[in-house]
């Protein structure tokens, strides 16, 4: 049963077909098969996955049950769950245990999803690539010399090797959109604000998101629907109501109109991603939609923008974990700045000390004004070209990322071209807006992802492009060898 | 040469909300450690802030009585360092852009009026506590004080004495209780004040190298620390020496300031906008609405019991220092509304005088507002003298009681029937003859002082109840016999 889609698993489980325990047996051994190879789980919790599925098979035998009752989904392991590990991929938090859920997880424990395990993801998600792991590297199952992408590339991971039918992950940079286009799955970031950050562990709180990561835009649409809404314990959660994303899937997407911002071809652009996206763009045209170009013209900043805010809010949001109250302490403190510093340094990974250095470094006295504050200046400005853009379009198709995916350990000593990576994916964060990638074809036998950006809050017009899409190619079908089903 | 002190406060209000300022956690003093620190007080990953609305109000309560300028939109900052007991490694507070800024309030020093510049008052959480006592080789950490909301207010360096700064604090103390935004309560630090200290030549408008002495928690410490640090650094520059720019500590027992080493010293806080927080915007509306709610202030309420009440100026400022005690006595008022003078001498008088020896504050007064008002009846309607009454206020104080059963029973109904007092001047003039002797043979202009010998000797036998007026009256008669 695995490779079945969440809607297809959806509708076998209330036509009681199949079980929501035999669905989840088979997930947790497909887990415990592959995760060697992939390591694209932190931890897996059978029992209480298995105890889930006999509870939710119960509500489905009442007749109780709602779409993704009984559905098994695997968590980013930034996402506090009350009672099991939560460690955002850092020895800092190897032992720590939250006392509360977060309130993403809250909302699908609400719709009856079913935990299977905690996904692997870069250090406190901070990475491109997934190599930045307490945990040790994932594996992309296209190729498992190569990086799945990061830093969510537990979920995408899992989810491209059929392990699980869906994932949550976060998106802070690209870090839902990248990994889902390196591993050739349907990855959404919603715009910010949608989904609650509360117990949600912050990176650069002015960015991260959280979001589903699937198979297809309907699968994601349904999972967003149960994630998304707004939440009294953060006071940047949206009080926008919440569209329903499946009503939406089937519009008629003639007359739509898509901006395609020529800044995003740029020389370092793999040439057959430029022409997948320019096959898929043809496509859509035949279905009704039309193309016009669109200007970004500050596109080239966006990575030293994202840089020193992501790095300064991170540097502030990572004093916490000081070996005080919770997380690692270092043996035998002489004092109390020791006890900080050798708790920090031990606990911590080479990448995320980059970034606190960093940030530390851009909010200091006498450089506040040359970098933070010149930063959200610009940050504005990147904002305000997308809103200009947006007003001429409905949304802005390009593509996810300037490569497929790359070889384990060939950026990981050279933090620029790892930065790079991201090209695509940071200025959407920056501006806040919603954004989905989707597979659009393949280049050498990897997936090549498309993302389309539509304005605040209009989820529910990427899920309805992104499933016309998917009604019209089957890139997002393809499943990598090897791990066959 | 002389010199000018130039002082300006800071102080630290705790404000009276029910719970913390971003968290749902309750802001109490006293319970057990950690007993009330939640997950966003002790700074959990994923945890998030959320502003307390009724921390807004009150700032904008606060900005709206010192005549200030509300922001239209303020913005929470993080102040970044490491400390065992600040648990998120940086403080919420408002750097740039403070909920309030620009007001003013008035002082009065030796019968002169000053006016003093609120430079500002920002938003900010409480950290949590150090705790060393019953711990060795290591610190306790008490989170119950983290995340507990404070206002800071910074006042221009508009003061020039101790005693300014003093009435500067008790101004503000007054306010904030008048509010009811503060308990005020100095001792659980509920109120705590630094003081910013320079000196320069009397006459110059130049500003000499200031001193921050931190967490001074009572007025007279205020006092003692400001005059401590005054003479000091005039001391340091008669010397010829230089005044350093330093944060110091008040310590009471040795009555001196020290510099204080390692927390805060040199840190670069790295302020800048707390992204988990929204800017607070204030419109006109809410504004006004809080503007509704302002209760009568110090000085309106001074000016009007000198109006209703045609008390002076020293009396009502005494009985407006705090909201307790204006209230205590108008509560007295109602029941003697004939004579609010005497009511506020019975308030200021051996009421206070009372509370004072045992230390107690006006609201656990053992006495009630109602019977000192029956007793101030008592006293001007002549059924008992000022005298009697000052021992009948003592009764209800240890004993309780009503005014009219105390005087009753103990007899200390004032004897105003002159037969019965002329008894008692026949005895005293019989049982004292050479005074009398004396008396009669001494000048008209001496014999004023010599009575009082008398008066007192028919007070003492009747016990004090005797009206003292005809007592003189009927001593002087029949002395001239």
């Amino acid at each position: 049963m695995s490779g079945y889609t969440l809607a297809e698993l959806s509708r076998l489980l209330r036509e009681r077909a199949i079980s929501s325990t035999e669905i989840v047996k088979s997930c947790l051994e497909r887990a415990e098969r592959h995760n060697g190879a992939l390591n694209c789980f932190i931890s897996l919790f059978p029992e209480h996955a298995l105890e889930q599925a006999k509870a939710a098979d119960s509500i489905i035998a009442a007749g109780k049950a709602g779409p993704l009752t009984g559905i098994p989904v695997a968590h980013k392991d930034i996402f506090c769950t009350a009672g099991f590990k939560t460690s955002c991929a850092s020895k800092m938090l190897d032992s720590f245990i939250a006392p509360y859920q977060a309130t993403a997880m809250a909302k699908l424990d609400a719709a009856g999803t079913v935990m299977i395990g905690k996904t692997n993801m870069d250090e406190f998600a901070m990475g491109s690539s997934n190599e930045n792991s307490f945990y040790g590297p994932v594996s992309n199952p296209w190729d498992t010399e190569r990086v799945p992408g990061g830093s969510s590339g537990g979920s995408a991971c899992a989810v491209s090797a059929r392990i699980v039918p869906a994932a949550t992950a976060t998106d802070t940079g690209g870090s839902i959109r990248q990994p889902a286009a390196l591993c050739g799955v349907t990855g959404l970031k919603p715009t910010y604000g949608r989904v609650s950050r509360y117990g949600m562990i912050a990176y650069a709180s002015s960015l991260d998101q959280g979001g589903p990561i699937a198979q297809t835009a309907q699968d994601a649409a349904m999972l967003l629907g149960s994630m998304s809404g707004f939440d009294p314990k953060d006071a940047t959660s949206a009080d926008v109501r919440v569209d329903n994303y499946l009503d939406a899937l089937n519009n008629d997407i003639r007359g739509l109109k898509i901006g395609v911002p020529r800044e995003y071809f740029t020389p370092e652009l793999e040439q057959p991603i430029s022409d997948a996206v320019t096959a898929a763009l043809s496509l859509l045209e035949q279905a009704g939609a039309s193309v016009i170009d669109v200007e970004l013209p500050h596109t080239d900043l966006s990575i030293p923008v994202y840089y020193v805010i992501a790095s300064a809010e991170c540097s502030s949001n990572l004093s916490r974990y000081d070996g005080v109250r919770f997380g690692h302490r270092c043996p035998e403190p002489k004092d109390i700045n020791d006890l900080f510093c050798r708790s920090r340094g031990e606990g911590f990974g080479d990448e995320v000390k980059r970034r606190i250095m960093i940030g530390t470094y851009v909010l200091s006295e006498g450089y506040y004004d040359a970098y933070y504050l010149k930063a959200q200046r610009l940050r504005r400005v990147l904002r305000d070209e997308f809103r200009a853009a947006l007003d001429l379009v409905d949304v802005i198709v390009t593509p996810t990322s300037p490569t497929t995916a790359f070889p384990l350990g060939s950026r990981i000593g050279d933090p620029v071209s790892m930065y790079l990576s991201d090209i695509f994916t940071v200025s959407v964060n920056l501006a806040g807006l919603p954004a989905i990638s989707i597979p659009a074809g393949f280049s050498a036998g990897l997936p090549i992802g498309m993302q389309i950006i539509g304005n605040y809050f209009q989820e529910a017009r990427l899920l309805n492009v992104a499933h016309q899409y998917q009604q019209m190619t089957d890139w997002h079908k393809r499943i990598p060898g090897g791990w066959q089903l | 040469m002389k010199w000018e002190s130039v002082i300006g406060l800071e102080l630290h209000v705790q404000l009276a909300t029910r719970s913390k300022i971003f968290s749902g956690a309750a802001n109490r003093f006293g319970e057990s450690p950690n007993t009330l620190a939640c997950a966003v007080d002790l700074g959990l990953p994923g945890v998030l802030p959320v502003a307390n609305e009724e921390v807004i109000r009150m700032a904008v309560m606060f900005g709206l009585a010192v005549d200030a300028s509300i922001a239209g939109q303020s913005v929470f900052a993080r102040k970044n360092y490491f400390y065992p007991d600040l648990p998120k490694g940086y403080q919420i507070s408002q750097y740039e852009l403070p909920i309030v800024s620009a007001g003013r309030v008035q002082i009065q020093v030796d019968g002169t009026t000053r006016e003093i510049g609120i430079t500002r008052a920002h938003l900010e959480e409480d950290a949590g506590k150090s705790v060393h006592e019953g711990f060795t080789g290591s610190t306790g950490i008490d989170l119950n004080r983290a995340g507990a909301p404070l206002i800071e207010i910074v006042s221009e360096p508009d003061l020039r004495s101790a005693g300014e700064a003093v009435a500067l604090m008790k101004k503000i103390h007054a306010l904030v209780r008048y509010l009811e935004i503060s308990d005020g309560n100095m001792q659980e630090g509920s109120f705590r004040c630094d003081a910013n200290v320079s000196i320069r030549p009397a006459g110059e408008s130049g500003l000499g190298t200031r001193t921050e002495t931190k967490n001074i928690n009572s007025f007279r410490f205020v006092e003692q620390a400001i005059n401590y640090e005054i003479d000091r650094q005039i001391g340091l520059v008669e010397a010829g020496q230089e005044v350093i720019q330093e944060t110091r500590l008040f310590d009471p027992d040795r009555n001196e300031t020290r510099p204080m080493r390692g927390k805060e010293e040199a840190n670069d806080y790295r302020y800048f906008p707390d992204p988990d927080l929204p800017p607070v915007v204030i419109d006109n509306d809410y504004i006004e609405s809080v503007r509704r709610q302002l209760p009568e202030l110090p000085e309106q309420k001074q000016q009007r019991f000198m109006e209703t009440y045609g008390l002076s100026e020293y009396d009502s400022s005494y009985l407006v220092a705090n909201r307790e005690t204006a209230d205590y006595y108008e509560a007295a008022v109602v029941a003697a509304p004939e004579q609010p003078k005497l009511v506020a001498n019975t308030v200021m008088g051996v009421l206070s005088a009372s509370l004072n020896r045992e230390n107690l504050d006006i609201k656990d007064s053992k006495v009630s507002a109602d019977k000192v008002g029956n007793l101030v009846i008592r006293i001007a309607d002549g059924t008992i003298s000022n005298k009697i009454g000052k021992q009948v206020f003592e009764s209800l104080w240890e004993g309780g009681g009503d005014v009219d059963d105390i005087i009753e029973k103990q007899g200390l109904k004032q004897v105003t029937d002159s037969s019965e007092i002329g008894r008692l001047v026949d005895e005293v003039i019989a049982g004292n003859e050479a005074q009398v002797q004396q008396y009669r043979n001494a000048a008209p202009e001496k014999r004023g002082k010599m009575i009082g010998y008398f008066v007192g000797q028919v007070m003492k036998k009747s016990k004090g109840k005797a009206n003292p007026k005809q007592v003189n009256l009927l001593l002087a008669e029949k002395l001239e016999k």
